[in-house]
């Protein structure tokens, strides 16, 4: 035993060290090298997006290497950015998805801080019910919704089915229980001297909430805003199911219903089209990643 | 706000406080407020959630014409079909398959881009994220265009390793392995993300001790970060779970169920029957049978994010 640890201690310590620091080398150039392959396998669907977007149509069937462009054109994005239809379904996203943050943002944040602060009969109860509706997904209530609006057109006369504003009432079912959940863990999180000391300067519960919280939680405010729009931005099945006429689809159903004709499969126009429908998320998520990503990891962790 | 109440004077004020306090108590008191704030969101869950979410039940025990109650009926005219137990059994496939590997792989990213100096970290984190980002609608269709089996970009690909080309969505086996490639695909980064916020939050002086202990790689990851991060590892697997149990979009866009409904799962089934073979109640009985696997993952959830909230 002694003389292991003479052995430790005399000149090998140095080599020890020195083997170390190697072994940290190697490591950090496997990383490097895992990561580019798990890079190239996460890129490759948008660069391919991106290369088949600047082809034509003839160089698509010509069949020669996917994986280059040797004739670059730009006559696939002035097709759809001149075409009244696709501009319709940008159009009518764009609305949706903003007044849809809107909505969410006017139920979620009053709720939030109500359910954070203000401790009233059911308020845990009523946290924790949010958290579980957030759980439920859209594929289990398209249905008995599909029926509910078609009920509702019948008995009022008010045609919801087949109208984009109908998003307007279903999407916040979707963002406001995540919204909501989020903001809480947001509130919670200011210190309690603040709104104490507000309210002793004589402010109401509603100058509490707009002159300290909001501001105070603008970081947590603006991840959830974020989230709102691009799950807005990004949902699919239900304008599907709601909407059919080509002028009331909102852009995912619209590429993937007009564009795809039949068995004709215009391929440059579809991935240009996906590229631009997938574009406003990306940009938002380029310029407020910090934000995107605390609102991602906000759910679970900020519980 | 205060200015006005001193330019009105003192009787008049006194005269209005005395006229309206019994309303304005009752509006200024925190529960009435509390009331107000939440009504909306209150309204929200119970009309476009928990109805839906009822009727659905009701549907169910409606014949075809959505006339006659016929109980349990649609159930069993269910149990009897071959392709209902094809969704069940590629469901359960396909959910834990595909969240599986999200969670080994979002691991093993998460690893590797904890271990590279911090520097530029944010910038792979960054690229890493772009699959959770595009909507999943338009990220499939450019799946779908890189299997095509004609001018198939991987097709292409392989035809130089010697590998015939691979009828990628037209054959049984190919097309269940698609479907789950392109949600892992999907699905990946966000287990990254997640399990990066939690390695950074293990305390750098556990690795040391288990270092001076003797422990290798291998050790410290088995006894040091699993156990640090056994919630969240835990939350966001059975998160993804119901997400990808409920999953609609890749299927529906990559394959729509077919060849012969071999890739369907449940949602995409219950929209096949539901609106596409305006079945509604047989499509509202398909999505019901969600209902368990999601209760069962939702009460996980629920237990640890409570967990969670006490320690804190």
């Amino acid at each position: 035993m002694s003389t292991l640890a003479i052995d430790k201690a005399g000149p090998s310590r140095k080599v020890k060290y020195g083997s170390m620091s190697r072994d940290r080398a190697w490591a950090l150039r496997w990383s490097y090298f895992f990561l580019v392959l798990f890079a190239i396998f996460f890129l490759t669907p948008p660069v391919y997006m991106l290369i088949t977007s600047l082809k034509s149509s003839a160089e698509i069937s010509a069949a020669t290497n996917p994986w280059w462009v040797f004739h670059p054109t730009l006559s696939n994005y002035v097709e759809l950015l001149t075409s009244n239809q696709f501009l319709r379904f940008f159009w009518n996203s764009s609305i949706v998805s903003l007044a849809v943050v809107l909505v969410t943002m006017l139920i979620s944040v009053p709720a939030a801080f109500a359910l954070a602060r203000m401790k009233f009969w059911g308020s845990t109860t009523l946290a924790t019910g949010v958290f579980l509706t957030y759980l439920i997904p859209d594929s289990l209530l398209f249905i008995p919704l599909f029926k509910m609006l078609a009920l509702v057109q019948d008995y009022t006369g008010i045609t919801l089915l087949n109208r984009w504003y109908v998003l307007l009432f279903i999407y916040p079912t979707l963002t406001v229980p995540f919204c909501t959940w989020i903001m809480i863990g947001y509130f919670a999180s200011i210190p309690k001297e603040l709104d104490e000391a507000a309210l002793i300067d004589g402010a109401s519960w509603l100058q509490t909430l707009t002159r300290i919280f909001i501001p105070v939680a603008l970081p947590g405010l603006i991840a959830a805003t974020i989230f709102a729009f691009t799950v807005s931005w990004a949902q699919f099945l239900y304008p599907l199911v709601f909407t059919t006429s080509v002028d009331q689809l909102v852009l995912p159903v619209g590429i993937t219903t007009t564009l795809i004709k039949g068995d004709v499969f215009n391929w440059g126009q579809i991935m240009t089209g996906a590229l631009l429908g997938a574009a406003p998320p990306l940009i938002i998520y380029a310029f407020l990643m910090d934000y995107y990503i605390a609102g991602l990891t906000a759910g679970a962790t900020k519980g | 706000m205060a200015d006005a109440v001193v330019e009105q004077g003192p009787t008049v004020r006194a005269a209005r406080a005395r006229k309206s306090t019994s309303l304005r108590n009752a509006l200024g008191r925190k529960s009435t407020v509390a009331f107000f704030l939440t009504l909306p969101l209150i309204l929200l869950i119970a009309l476009l959630v928990l109805y839906p979410a009822v009727y659905s039940v009701h549907l169910a025990t409606l014949n075809k014409s959505m006339q006659k109650f016929v109980g349990f009926g649609n159930f069993l005219f269910l149990f009897k079909r071959d392709t209902f137990w094809m969704v069940v059994k590629q469901s359960c496939i396909f959910a834990v398959t595909a969240v599986f590997f999200k969670a080994l792989i979002g691991f093993i990213v998460a690893h590797f881009v904890h271990n590279i100096p911090a520097k530029g970290q944010r910038k792979w984190r960054g690229m890493l994220l772009v699959p959770w980002v595009i909507p999943p609608a338009m990220s499939t269709l450019a799946w779908l265009w890189l299997f095509d089996p004609s001018y198939s970009a991987f097709n292409y690909t392989l035809s130089f390793f010697g590998i015939g080309p691979i009828n990628w969505l037209g054959d049984n086996l190919w097309a269940r392995f698609s479907v789950i490639l392109v949600n892992i695909w999907y699905g990946a980064p966000f287990f990254m993300i997640m399990y990066l916020a939690a390695l950074k939050s293990v305390p750098d002086q556990l690795y040391e001790a288990a270092a001076i202990d003797g422990a290798n790689w291998w050790q410290k990851i088995w006894y040091v970060t699993l156990p640090m991060m056994r919630n969240i590892i835990a939350i966001t697997a059975l998160f993804s779970l119901i997400v990808t149990f409920a999953n609609f979009d890749i299927v529906r866009i990559l394959t729509s169920g077919g060849p012969l409904d071999q890739t369907h799962i449940f949602a995409t089934w219950a929209f096949k029957v539901g609106i596409e073979g305006s079945d509604i109640p047989l499509g509202a009985s398909v999505s019901l049978f969600m209902v368990p696997i999601l209760a069962i993952a939702a009460i996980f959830i629920l237990r640890d994010v409570s967990k969670r909230g006490n320690e804190a």
